[in-house]
């Protein structure tokens, strides 16, 4: 990556760089980021939101700069719909000077090409899963698995019942052996919690291995 | 700068929705790349939308666009990632990473981009080992 890794501020051209302003405020914490994938309206957000230090916040892409000509060619064009990509992400502050960042994908296929700023140096991602509309994850799994980024399913449960046993979810979607697959409650924070774990220890496994 | 026109060209191709049906509505609309005089990309490279920004004490802006003077307030009352502070300013995110780029480039922000160590955050055991940690004790 050319952008500079360093804390140190970039100078302005013609100051030589050892003049960069002391930085005195306390040292920044270090970030790191986890994925949460699946389709439309699973409850990524809610998964997000249950255990954020903040409310869930929505930044938006412009697609603007991949689709100028584009969009704007078929004449009839809803620019609401079809110029933004809404992603929500959360944010949890943890020991040590951490800040854990939980970004959402944008729910519609067609916004994929985001998905590759997404992930970037992500840890890894959780990807929940709506057994009424199992077809929903498919993209998601397929992404993570082509690119060998660590991620588990989350079997999301509305209302506490479970509808489908988890072999016949993993039978169904095909993954390898060592993803995990559980059940969760996206409203849940200790179900949240223990999903989040569940994405680090495989990463862990996985630079282990 | 060639990179430069074509851009403006591909901007004034929009002019014509001004004056459409939609110009009541699109009155107050501001387009990215306006704010970003044209470009798509910060000068270097793409920056991670985690990436923390902190604006430097006294840094004093001599261009004051709205998008920098709120970015430079935001970023002096604490540290922001560039994906908050696309939401904070209602601004897409690859606006953002222009702007930001902009200012890094000035000296007026300073921006941390992930641990101080070689590897990235993701690939760093150490890293993981805490983050687990921390999770496990929320």
């Amino acid at each position: 990556m050319a952008f500079p890794r360093s804390d140190v501020a970039p100078h302005a051209s013609g100051v030589p760089a050892q003049q960069v302003p002391v930085d005195s405020a306390p040292a920044a914490p270090v970030t790191v980021k986890i994925v949460v994938a699946g389709g439309f309206a699973v409850g990524k957000t809610t998964f997000i939101g249950s255990i954020s230090d903040i409310e869930p916040l929505s930044t938006e892409a412009a697609m603007t700069e991949h689709s100028v000509g584009v969009d704007d060619a078929g004449g009839v064009t809803d620019r609401k719909t079809s110029t933004t990509v809404a992603m929500d992400f959360g944010r949890i502050a943890l020991p040590g000077n951490l800040w854990l960042y939980l970004f959402g994908t944008p729910g519609q296929d067609r916004f994929h090409f985001m998905w590759d700023d997404l992930v970037t140096g992500a840890i890894g991602a959780v990807v929940l899963v709506d057994t009424e509309r199992l077809e929903s994850c498919f993209d998601a799994v397929d992404y993570f698995e082509a690119r060998q980024i660590p991620f588990v399913l989350a079997v999301n449960c509305f209302d506490g019942v479970a509808k489908h046993s988890l072999d016949d979810v993993r039978a169904a979607l095909a993954v390898r052996d060592e993803v995990p697959v559980f059940y969760t409650d996206a409203r849940n924070r200790a179900a949240t919690k223990q999903a989040l774990i569940t994405v680090v220890q495989l990463a862990m496994a996985r630079l282990q291995a | 700068m060639p990179a430069d026109s074509k851009d403006t060209e591909g901007a004034r191709s929009f002019d014509h929705d001004l004056y459409g049906e939609d110009a009541v509505e699109d009155a107050r609309v501001v387009r990215p790349y306006a704010l970003t005089r044209g470009r798509t990309r910060p000068g270097r490279t793409d920056l991670p939308m985690e990436a923390l920004v902190r604006s430097v004490p006294g840094a004093s802006d001599p261009v004051g666009t709205s998008e920098r003077r709120r970015l430079l307030e935001l970023t002096g009352e604490r540290i922001l990632s560039v994906a908050e502070l696309s939401a904070h300013l209602s601004l897409p995110l690859g606006v953002v990473r222009v702007v930001v780029g902009d200012l890094a480039d000035e000296g007026l922000v300073v921006v941390h981009t992930g641990s101080s160590s070689t590897a990235a955050p993701a690939t760093n055991l150490k890293v993981l080992e805490s983050v687990l940690n921390g999770i496990s004790s929320l």
